[in-house]
């Protein structure tokens, strides 16, 4: 049996009296890309630095690649890779010689043509000699990329790696997660553009105010929870809703020739234009439009903002 | 399965990068971390040595400069050794950089063996510079010298832990510098290293006895010289007990993270 990545159970922590993670649980199959979302201050830092070790585990335990993180932290910690949030550099040395002292601190030999591959992949090797102090904050966020994997780790943490960075250093960035995951990495990451979400991860959480409100693949995530709208235009103008419609979440327009409906993830749109066309309505055209992640993201959040 | 083998782990590696990456820290701001104090002792020496040294005399048979020398040199090997550990660890606590540490497999001895080596060497290198800056004012009569290189590693390894304490309990640079303004230097300059406490009044001899640097002190001195207040072994006892105490301090903070991690 594949041991899980990740396995995190029942994990809580507490900051003065306040619950910054609540009994969360869930695992992560090697070779996964994983997306831990939620809004600022849901936890999601907080658990990722209680992986990483940067944080004491306030209850719960965590599992990495079957070693606790707590008993076996010396090998935990060679296991992992772990890029902060926030910029962490040394403004002593150079990305060259960082980047050197990092493996060591990791116990790992250099390893000049893994080094070099990461220089050149994050586009680094133009500031290799330059003292930290003197880059600028996307080059600060390549060399934590770089300095994250520089001991090869089987599992990538990505606190949210793209805040304010440009877009083709997302690019770049988004490639190369692709490329080490192909290549056996797992990955564990959180971010705010829910879009980059989407399109990288196989399955995501979402957090928020420390507990896990949804947990699923992505495709599942979007599917059962997504809806999709629809537009309907129509060639002469209709001044009043039609009763069997409203239960659609119908709404027409000032001009009377366009009526939005919204399907939940159960109603197929072939139902709703057969009722259309009995109710007869002069449609001309139709645009349907599926809810995305973000959507999906504020509709979970807001319902749980009710939350004391 | 990971394409990318797993590499090797090299259980000293650690321990031997953490110790490089201090020492070329402050090779790398050498202009403060070495001349300044040496500039500073160099100072020290001028006014004692060639100035005033051969005018007053507090011990018979040797020039002031011959009995300053000791402790000056051992002020700087205190005084290098404890800044050198807690500048730099204060500094990567508040600049957040420790976490680079804490996510890896540095051990919390390793951890505490790299930052004290790396003071050591520092503090002694001072030491051994004014040491030899010393011998164009005076010549000392180095009477045991293996207990005088003995007392300097002591002082340093000491001095060390010291400086990992007060970086940890340090909230900011105002407090940081407490340490070394109000602890550090009336305790070098209340124990010894100017005057032999034998010609104090019975009152504050009897309180020097309390200044843990004065055992430092005139055991330096009682190796370089050939005399002191206190048998060198006195002295090398209480100082070997000061610093097992610190040490075991330092290494219960770093065992524990304490204010490391959260």
């Amino acid at each position: 049996m594949t041991l899980p990545a990740l396995a995190i159970k029942n994990l809580s922590k507490e900051y003065d009296g306040t619950l910054a993670v609540n009994n969360i649980s869930f695992t992560i199959e090697p070779g996964e890309i994983f997306g831990l979302l939620g809004p600022n201050g849901a936890g999601k830092s907080t658990a990722i630095n209680m992986i990483g070790g940067v944080s004491r585990i306030g209850t719960g335990s965590i599992e990495i690649f079957g070693f606790d993180n707590q008993r076996d932290s010396r090998t935990t910690r060679r296991l992992v890779g772990l890029m902060h949030q926030e910029i962490v550099i040394d403004n002593f040395f150079s990305i060259d010689q960082a980047l050197r002292f990092h493996a060591g601190y990791y116990g790992v030999r250099d390893d000049a043509a893994w080094r070099q591959r990461l220089v050149d992949r994050l586009g680094l090797k133009p500031h290799l000699h330059k003292v930290m102090i003197k880059l600028s904050g996307g080059m600060k966020r390549r060399f934590m990329i770089a300095k994250a994997l520089i001991h090869k780790p089987q599992l990538l943490i990505l606190d949210e790696p793209t805040a304010g960075v440009d877009v083709e250093l997302r690019h770049t960035l988004w490639d190369f997660v692709r490329e080490i995951n192909q290549q056996g990495t797992t990955i564990l990451l959180t971010t705010h553009y829910l879009e980059e979400a989407e399109q990288m991860c196989d399955r995501i959480a979402i957090m928020n105010h420390g507990d896990i409100i949804a947990l699923e693949s992505t495709e599942t995530l979007l599917k059962k929870l997504g809806t999709r709208s629809i537009l309907v235009h129509l060639q002469t103008p209709i001044k009043e809703l039609p009763d069997n419609l409203c239960c659609q979440g119908a709404e027409l327009d000032d001009t009377g020739t366009s009526l939005h409906l919204t399907l939940s993830a159960s109603q197929s749109a072939g139902d709703l234009l057969k009722r259309l066309c009995e109710i007869g309505l002069p449609i001309t055209d139709i645009e349907t439009r599926k809810a995305g992640l973000e959507e999906i993201f504020l509709q979970l959040t807001q319902a749980g903002r009710a939350k004391p | 399965m990971n394409q990318r083998q797993e590499p090797p782990f090299i259980t000293w590696l650690p321990f031997y990068t953490l110790l490089q990456k201090e020492i070329r820290r402050f090779l790398r701001v050498a202009s403060q971390t070495l001349v300044t104090p040496v500039i500073t002792a160099s100072l020290y020496l001028f006014i004692f040595g060639a100035t005033l040294g051969e005018r007053i005399s507090v011990l018979p048979g040797f020039s002031y400069a011959q009995f300053v020398i000791p402790g000056l040199i051992l002020m700087g090997v205190i005084n290098n050794s404890f800044s050198n550990v807690a500048s730099s660890l204060f500094m990567s606590r508040y600049l957040g950089n420790i976490v680079d540490l804490l996510v890896t497999p540095v051990t919390p001895t390793q951890f505490i063996m790299a930052y004290t080596l790396a003071a050591m060497l520092r503090g002694l290198g001072v030491g051994l510079v004014v040491w030899m800056i010393s011998c164009l004012f005076a010549t000392l009569p180095w009477a045991h010298p293996l207990a005088a290189i003995a007392m300097a590693i002591l002082a340093s390894f000491l001095f060390a832990q010291f400086g990992i304490i007060a970086a940890i309990h340090a909230d900011n640079f105002d407090s940081l510098s407490m340490y070394t303004n109000f602890i550090i230097l009336p305790l070098i300059y209340l124990g010894g290293v100017f005057y032999p406490i034998s010609i104090l009044p019975p009152l504050w001899a009897k309180l020097s006895h309390l200044n843990p640097l004065f055992y430092m002190i005139d055991g330096f001195r009682y190796a370089l010289l050939g005399v002191g207040d206190l048998t060198f072994l006195v002295s090398f006892g209480v100082v070997s007990i000061m610093a097992l105490v610190l040490f075991c301090w330092s290494a219960i903070l770093i065992a524990r993270s304490y204010r490391l991690r959260n």
